[in-house]
């Protein structure tokens, strides 16, 4: 493999790692602070791109769609939150999973009633193009905006919780929610909040994951498990945690479907190294995690000293 | 105490274990056993045979969503990862009918062999730990299971493997009949609910409900706790790799989809809606869950909708489940006897 | 417990009563059970298949071949169980006469022992594999598409014939992607510069796009229908490779359902198909023009397929005046297959796929600016059947 694919691979992986970041740092936080399963977070996601879809379309800018989804997606996590999620913080797992799952049901019906199974949402025809990052090297400009993005956000996460106000009682709530609320946290409002946040992260990963994966009803699925796998690894709680995870899983992710299917092709038909590549990193990803729950169950960085 | 463990001790007050169903109770059941006999001559009389596989199907659920309340709602496990022992069962079944082995009688034990391999293995490593790192590790499992099966196309990969026959059983007993097939699997389900009833019962069940209860209690006093959750996990998944060996003849297909965690949602959501830690539980959200399936999706495509709000509404308003409903509303026709 | 069963037994009786009045007038109507994906990413397909269909019979007076038709229309969500759950229920339920209508390989393979365990005939207008037209080919299954292979190898000649050199495959990991790949090397004489099977759904390709970069081949030709084609298209224009190299297509992966959310950037693809919107014959102007009228947009060559296998099933039972209840009879009416088809001429082979041109194609503009696919030249194959029909035993 030459460095040049190399190098355009790692990009890839790169991309993909800070979008599931995204969605992890969200569910970290919803499960370290409220102690609460919520399989519904995929949900979010998915009425993330839709509501954003949905704006591009109305607006006829890609821009402006996104930035009306955040918000709106926001309010609809904080709806979400203050009505039905708070009856169950003080309900054991088994009942969150129950009522998380019924409401992926519920979520994803809803947004087939109302827009369809799937919309249409293009990257702004300005980045529809590459770019030459190095001589040789030209990668898709949207790609980069991505990465951007995910690299931005990150950054701002980092400030909003090591520099504010908010981000000292997150941590707190996080390390040991009783002593928190014992010094007199207003714990409800920062749950809310806590969840507005998660949905707006979740809005803008599935907005510009959108163009280049489909907006359609159950994409949440598949990237929830995803999520959760990179929390349990990086810890659950912990943002920095759910980073490194995140771009473990990205890069293990791409590996298989770089790397590995080069290797198997060196001694297996095309069609079973095609199907070997994806299916071992898969694989790899889930070792990775039953590994680290065996070794070291609190994860990597773990929020809870 | 938990939910799960006051609905337990509420169903086994309306129908103990130990000492034996009421008599109404063994009326009801008496009435169950002849119209579970008679439903197949009854559709047949009627020319509705198609709704002989749809109970068949239902049945099969039943005792899947049974498997995983034995370890879930009876030993307190949540295991996220059920679904991967149906789809062993189911798996092997179907790549022995393949390479050529039809008997059933290899087949179905075989593949509840199998599946207690597996969950020997699953469980020896999972156990180790507890609470949500327990439900993330059974998933890591089930899911590395799905990736695997989806990985080996010789046996269809994520096309599925397609069967041209169903097993054998001898006898005569052609398994393509609908209404014999109905039978196999009714004999299996009863089969099933004895087994579970007769373990409950016994010294083991109720040490096992004792360590769901307080499982450092019991440890304390000398009870070899791991050994225990084990040999349940593992007895659970035969049982499911029975579910799914009766479904890939039901079906005469099977796709890596069964082993997928949203497969083993599904049954959780079965067993939390049927009663968790009750004998009929499983029976009664399968046959709920899968009815309403059928009869709000002709109404409307858009069934899923209302079949999330009314579980919804079972987690918030019924938690100990349909059983436990059913329960309260005995006990109180009892009480005003 | 006891509440499910009288609500199973009440609902059982409801319909036998119902069946029982059908049965008495057995062969009054026609009943087509129609399974199809139409929902996700990859729905545009079925809609067409369904509407064309649909289209077809309403033109007829709501009959096909004389007898009022009822048609069962059920989405398979593209999973091969939900399929196979509808098949069952068509069949043993609503015993339908005929099933047709799935778009995927995959799931008519997993469904359609249903159909012919059951002995009722499956028109496909659509999926239509290698082993159906070889090895296991059933006297109970027609296609009225063309063979799987058959676009790609009219791409592979194509591509000979246009002295491409070096050529970088992708197809998706199932029965048809396989076919597909296999047909293309089976005309083209250059050299395969990648073979590449990505998972069937899979919607992001910048892993393969970079391999493609790297190999640097002349020309790729993908076989990614639906909304793995939408996507593919868009990424790789987007990752510049559209300067670089050709992107060659059969005709699943440049018609109506991609070209709308593409846009502009499909203009001057080349492509290989059985139909075109402008093939020069009666029943097809007839067919783009009420279709036209009744949904609001151009058909794609997948409702040419589901107006077609309308027509067949009309046909076949028209030939045997009604009495559908006669299998035999019924098969030798769709095997002659006396309807005027919106390709020109149709014709069956001994496998009971078709015998037929294929073109070549290029999308540009119409005369009201949208994009469309037209006919270019000469055709590539005349009267082409497919590899596999030595293989099957029915004459």
């Amino acid at each position: 493999m030459s460095g040049l694919l190399l190098l355009e691979q790692s990009l890839n992986g790169l991309q993909f790692g800070l979008m599931l970041f995204l969605l992890a740092a969200g569910l970290t936080l919803v499960f370290g602070i409220m102690d609460m399963i919520n399989l519904a977070h995929g949900s979010l996601y998915m009425v993330g791109a839709f509501l954003a879809a949905w704006f591009v379309q109305l607006t006829g800018s890609f821009v402006a769609g996104v930035l009306l989804a955040i918000p709106a997606a926001a309010v609809f996590g904080m709806v979400l939150e203050t009505t039905l999620l708070r009856s169950l913080y003080a309900r054991d797992h088994l009942s969150q999973v129950l009522a998380t799952f019924a409401l992926i049901l519920i979520i994803n019906e809803g947004v087939r009633m109302v827009w369809g199974s799937d919309l249409p949402l293009s990257a702004p025809a300005a980045l529809s193009g590459p770019v030459e990052l190095l001589p040789g090297l030209y990668y898709p400009a949207y790609r980069l905006l991505i990465i951007g993005v995910g690299l931005a956000l990150a950054l701002l996460l980092y400030l909003l919780v090591t520099q504010t106000r908010m981000g000292a009682l997150v941590r707190a709530g996080a390390s040991n929610r009783e002593m928190a609320m014992a010094m007199g946290v207003d714990i409800r409002r920062l749950f809310t909040a806590v969840f507005g946040i998660g949905a707006a992260l979740c809005a803008v990963a599935g907005a510009m994951l959108g163009p280049l994966l489909a907006v359609q009803v159950g994409m949440g699925e598949g990237i929830l498990i995803l999520a959760f796998v990179v929390i349990v690894i990086g810890g659950i709680g912990s943002i920095r945690g759910a980073l490194v995870g995140s771009l473990l899983v990205g890069f293990v992710d791409t590996a298989g479907r770089t790397v590995l299917p080069h290797l198997f092709r060196e001694f297996l038909p095309p069609q079973f190294a095609s199907a070997a590549g994806p299916a071992v990193a898969s694989i790899a990803v889930y070792l990775l995690m039953a590994v680290v729950l065996f070794v070291r169950p609190q994860g990597l960085f773990p929020a809870r000293g | 105490m938990t939910p799960a463990a006051s609905a337990a001790s509420a169903a086994s007050a309306t129908a103990t274990a130990s000492t034996g169903p009421s008599p109404a109770a063994r009326v009801a059941l008496l009435a169950l056993a002849f119209a579970a006999i008679a439903f197949p001559f009854a559709m047949q009389a009627l020319d509705a045979s198609f709704y002989v596989s749809v109970a068949s199907r239902m049945m099969i659920y039943a005792i899947a969503a049974t498997s995983l309340n034995l370890v879930l709602g009876y030993g307190g496990l949540v295991s996220f990862g059920h679904a991967a022992f149906f789809g062993i069962g189911a798996y092997t079944v179907g790549i022995l009918i393949t390479e050529g082995v039809v008997s059933g009688w290899i087949g179905i034990p075989l593949a509840m062999g199998i599946a207690a391999l597996f969950a020997t293995v699953i469980g020896a490593v999972s156990l180790r730990t507890r609470g949500v790192y327990f439900i993330m590790i059974t998933l890591a499992f089930a899911q590395m299971l799905f990736y695997l099966v989806n990985s080996v196309k010789a046996y269809g990969g994520d096309e599925g493997l397609n069967l041209k026959l169903r097993s054998s059983l001898g006898f005569g007993l052609n398994l393509k009949d609908d209404a014999t097939f109905y039978f196999v699997v009714l004999a299996c389900l009863a089969g099933t609910l004895l087994a579970v009833h007769r373990i409950m019962g016994s010294r083991f069940g109720r040490i096992v409900l004792a360590m769901r209860d307080d499982d450092v209690r019991a440890e304390a006093i000398g009870v070899p706790t791991f050994r225990y959750k084990l040999v349940l996990f593992v007895i659970a998944a035969a049982l499911g790799g029975l579910s799914g060996a009766l479904m890939v003849n039901q079906q005469n297909y099977v796709n890596p989809n069964v082993l997928h965690w949203t497969q083993s949602g599904t049954l959780m959501v079965m067993v939390i809606l049927g009663g968790v830690g009750t004998l009929w539980g499983g029976v009664l959200g399968a046959f709920v869950l899968l009815l309403l399936e059928e009869v709000i999706s002709a109404y409307t495509v858009h069934w899923q909708f209302w079949v999330g709000w009314i579980l919804l509404a079972i987690v918030l308003y019924a938690p100990r489940g349909l059983v436990g409903l059913v329960s309260r509303a005995l006990g109180r026709g009892a009480g005003r006897k | 417990m006891r509440p499910a069963v009288l609500r199973t037994l009440t609902a059982a009786a409801v319909t036998a009563t119902a069946l029982s009045a059908g049965a008495a007038l057995a062969a009054d109507k026609v009943k087509v059970g129609f399974v199809s994906t139409l929902s996700g990413p990859s729905a545009a397909l079925g809609v067409d298949i369904r509407d064309a269909f649909m289209l077809a019979v309403k033109l007829n007076g709501g009959k096909l071949g004389g007898l009022p038709a009822e048609v069962i229309i059920g989405d398979d969500q593209f999973k091969p169980d939900v399929g196979k759950q509808l098949f069952e229920k068509n069949i043993k339920r609503d015993r339908v006469d005929f099933m047709t209508g799935v778009v995927f390989s995959n799931i008519m393979l997993a469904a359609v022992p249903e159909a012919f365990d059951s002995k009722t005939f499956y028109i496909s207008p659509n999926a239509a594999p290698s082993p159906l037209a070889g090895k296991e080919c059933n006297p109970y299954f027609f296609a009225v598409s063309w063979p799987n292979d058959a676009y790609h190898e009219a791409a592979g000649q194509n591509a000979t014939n246009k002295g491409f050199k070096k050529v970088y495959l992708i197809a998706p990991n199932y029965q048809a992607g396989k076919d597909s790949l296999a047909g293309f090397k089976r005309y083209f004489k250059g050299q395969v510069a990648g073979e590449v099977y990505t998972k069937l759904g899979q919607l992001d390709y910048s892993a393969e796009l970079a391999e493609v970069r790297a190999a640097k081949p002349d020309a790729v030709y993908t076989f990614l229908p639906g909304g793995m084609g939408i996507n593919f298209i868009k990424q790789f224009v987007g990752a510049g490779l559209s300067k670089d190299m050709s992107l060659l297509q059969p005709g699943f992966g440049a018609d109506q359902d991609i070209i709308r959310p593409v846009g502009d950037a499909m203009l001057g693809t080349f492509d290989t198909a059985h139909w075109a919107l402008d093939l020069p014959n009666a029943a097809n102007k007839k067919f783009v023009a009420e279709f036209e009228k009744e949904y609001k947009r151009l058909p794609s060559v997948y409702a040419s397929q589901g107006y077609d296998a309308a027509q067949l099933i009309d046909s076949a039972v028209r030939e045997v005046k009604g009495k559908i209840e006669d299998k035999d009879a019924v098969r030798r009416a769709l095997k002659a297959a006396k309807f005027q088809s919106v390709r020109g001429d149709f014709k069956f082979n001994t496998n009971q796929y078709p015998i037929q041109n294929y073109y070549l194609r290029v999308v540009g503009k119409d005369a009201q600016g949208r994009l469309v696919n037209k006919t270019l030249g000469e055709p590539i194959f005349r009267n082409h059947g497919d590899a596999y029909v030595q293989d099957c035993g029915m004459k």
